[in-house]
């Protein structure tokens, strides 16, 4: 199954990240945004970092969540390559998440290509059918 | 796609979508028809039809003729708010708060630097961090950042960036007095730590530039702008990761406290202006306005360095004027018949247009209006115009900001080759220097509306008048 899509988007940029389970298009979601500012696919994995999220809804749990990546990104220099044992849960009120980012840090080795200014609720869409699809509008 | 809706033709430059529905006020456009037709492929009237619909908006909201889609407000959207009923909305300023521009004047003509020029721009590139991921070279701990966005530009001339006169020619003398650093997350400081003194990427650039028309040579004259060829420095950058994280945070505190029941759309989230948490955002948002300011402080003083170095000087390199495009503050303006009051005005993607008088601008400016930049895309004309008399009537003060990108990053990166946008800005005499070839294509001048029909719009409305064009010499993109 396709990870993620990019969509037409005058000033910024529109993708769907799909799964079939909801962790599953998270983990394309954040593999999307990373897209947007490295190349993922060729970060070497050695550092981790575990992230906690909480949001009062999906989508606000889902915006939290990929603002981890810019945000690790900009103040420890992470660029994230994976994310591992990632698992949603329902409370009381509201959604948690937690997962493992790995990554590197920033070097010469990798290039960067674009920044992320934030994650918007702008078009968003979390669709639980047979399959799980994402779609997210970020700010660059 | 388009999105129709029920337009009225006011004049040749002005529209208005009547009050209907959950309006309060009615929405005044300001732009031409051809400018129009673009806007209608977008969200953009839908959103501006919104910000009428927000709690205690008064007169009307207004809309200027370089508008997009943006986040809750659209780019270019300006509206105003009673301090008692109204609210304040991170969505009506924007990411990348006081994202602005700095104008230098030198007493260079073109002539002068033409055989330097290449050097210019390149210890330029050497000396102002530009770029994705690109730290800064100054590591200031936590306690001196909180003291930057406390201070603004103030910090930086304390700090030898600069001279004291450049504050007296910064809106907000530099510094918004109300900014408490306090309210600013944790996150917020961190992702500004690395960032301050650099350009960043994306739109934002640094050019020289050279006068090439001006329009009135008088109030040309007052600003500092007097001979075809004259070398200008204008720099174009925001408050960076910090702004961005503000404007993160107060999103999801305000939906957490006051929810978005009622509200159109997500992102058109607000506090009432009164409650704590309006006024917490109201004093963060000043902080990451006071770190923009000294982010182009010290850049600016960057640019005298270099001057100084290759020219042998920089004498004459006075700051004309610095200005926000991003930001949310308190002004004095005339709601109905006779009544003028305080209001939160939030412009998203405009720029300030005080005419004679006010005091807010600069006693040098007093008589004429305050300067206003607008930025071109890469490669064409900026132009600098004056606020006027009739903005303040018009629309609350304020004007157009830029050029406004019209094609999507995705879609330039497909029609446009960075290399050859190298070669055709070098066949028309512009050096540039980047740090990715991907940006360069991103920001190609055809991804991006007309800017001298924005300004032409402008002009004929009089919400800002035409002073001078420029045109760069050499460009520096992030």
């Amino acid at each position: 199954m396709e990870r993620y899509r990019f969509l037409p988007h005058t000033a910024d940029a529109k993708f769907q990240a799909f799964g079939t389970t909801l962790e599953e298009s998270f983990v394309n979601a954040a593999l999307a945004t990373a897209s947007l500012m490295w190349d993922w696919e060729r970060i070497d994995r050695t550092t981790e970092h575990r992230v906690q999220v909480e949001g009062k809804d999906l989508k606000q749990l889902l915006v939290g969540y990929l603002e981890e990546i810019i945000y690790l990104s900009e103040s420890k220099m992470f660029l994230l390559g994976a994310v591992d044992e990632i698992r949603v849960e329902k409370k009381r009120e509201g959604f948690s998440l937690v997962a493992l980012f790995r990554g590197d840090r920033t070097s010469e080795k990798y290039t960067l290509f674009g920044d992320v200014k934030a994650i918007t609720y702008n078009e968003m869409v979390i669709e639980q059918n047979d399959q799980v699809m994402i779609q997210v509008v970020v700010d660059i | 796609m388009r999105f129709e809706m029920d337009i009225k033709r006011l004049s040749d430059y002005a529209w208005e979508i009547p009050k209907q529905g959950e309006m309060r006020v009615p929405t005044v456009i300001y732009i031409s028809s051809r400018l129009l037709e673009g806007v209608k492929r977008d969200k953009t009237l839908i959103q501006a039809r919104n910000v009428a619909c927000l709690k205690g908006i008064q007169r009307m909201a207004y809309v200027m003729p370089d508008a997009h889609q943006g986040y809750g407000f659209p780019i270019g959207g300006v509206g105003a708010f009673d301090l008692e009923e109204g609210i304040i909305s991170p969505g009506g300023v924007g990411y990348d708060i006081n994202c602005g521009v700095r104008l230098l004047k030198t007493d260079f003509h073109e002539e002068d630097i033409e055989a330097r020029r290449k050097q210019l721009l390149d210890e330029i590139f050497k000396e102002v961090p530009a770029g994705v991921g690109k730290g800064g070279t100054t590591r200031l701990s936590r306690r001196d950042l909180e003291e930057v966005c406390a201070k603004g530009a103030e910090w930086a001339v304390a700090n030898g960036y600069g001279i004291v006169e450049d504050l007296k020619r910064t809106e907000e003398n530099g510094r918004m007095k109300a900014a408490d650093p306090s309210h600013l997350s944790p996150r917020a400081i961190e992702r500004g730590i690395p960032q301050l003194g650099t350009l960043g990427a994306g739109n934002h650039f640094l050019e020289i530039q050279k006068v090439a028309e001006i329009f009135d040579q008088e109030v040309a004259g007052v600003f500092g702008i007097h001979t075809l060829g004259q070398i200008m420095v204008m720099i174009h950058c925001g408050s960076r990761g910090l702004g961005h994280q503000v404007a993160s945070d107060y999103i999801r505190l305000m939906e957490n406290k006051f929810g978005d029941k009622g509200l159109p759309d997500r992102e058109l989230i607000n506090a009432p202006i009164r409650s704590p948490l309006g006024q917490q955002y109201y004093k963060s948002m000043s902080a990451a306005v006071n770190f923009a300011f000294a982010n182009r402080q010290m850049i600016a003083h960057w640019v005298r360095q270099v001057f100084s170095k290759v020219m042998g000087s920089s004498r004459g390199m006075d700051q004309v004027y610095d200005v926000c495009h991003n930001v949310a503050k308190f002004e004095k303006h005339q709601v109905g018949e006779g009544e003028i009051k305080e209001v939160c005005i939030h412009r998203k993607g405009a720029t300030r247009s005080f005419g004679p008088g006010r005091e807010e601008i600069p006693e040098i400016y007093r008589s004429v209006g305050q300067p206003v930049f607008i930025p071109g895309s890469m490669g064409t004309s900026s132009y600098i115009l004056v606020g006027t008399k009739e903005a303040e009537k018009l629309s609350f003060g304020s004007t157009a900001h830029g050029a406004g990108r019209v094609m999507s990053r995705h879609e330039a990166l497909r029609r446009f080759r960075g290399e050859e946008i190298k070669r055709d800005l070098e066949k028309k005499g512009i050096q540039l220097k980047f740090t990715g070839w991907k940006g360069v294509a991103e920001e190609a001048s055809a991804a991006y509306k007309d800017v001298d029909e924005v300004v032409k719009v402008s002009h004929q409305v009089g919400i800002g008048r035409l002073v001078a064009r420029v045109v760069p010499v050499g460009v520096m993109k992030g």
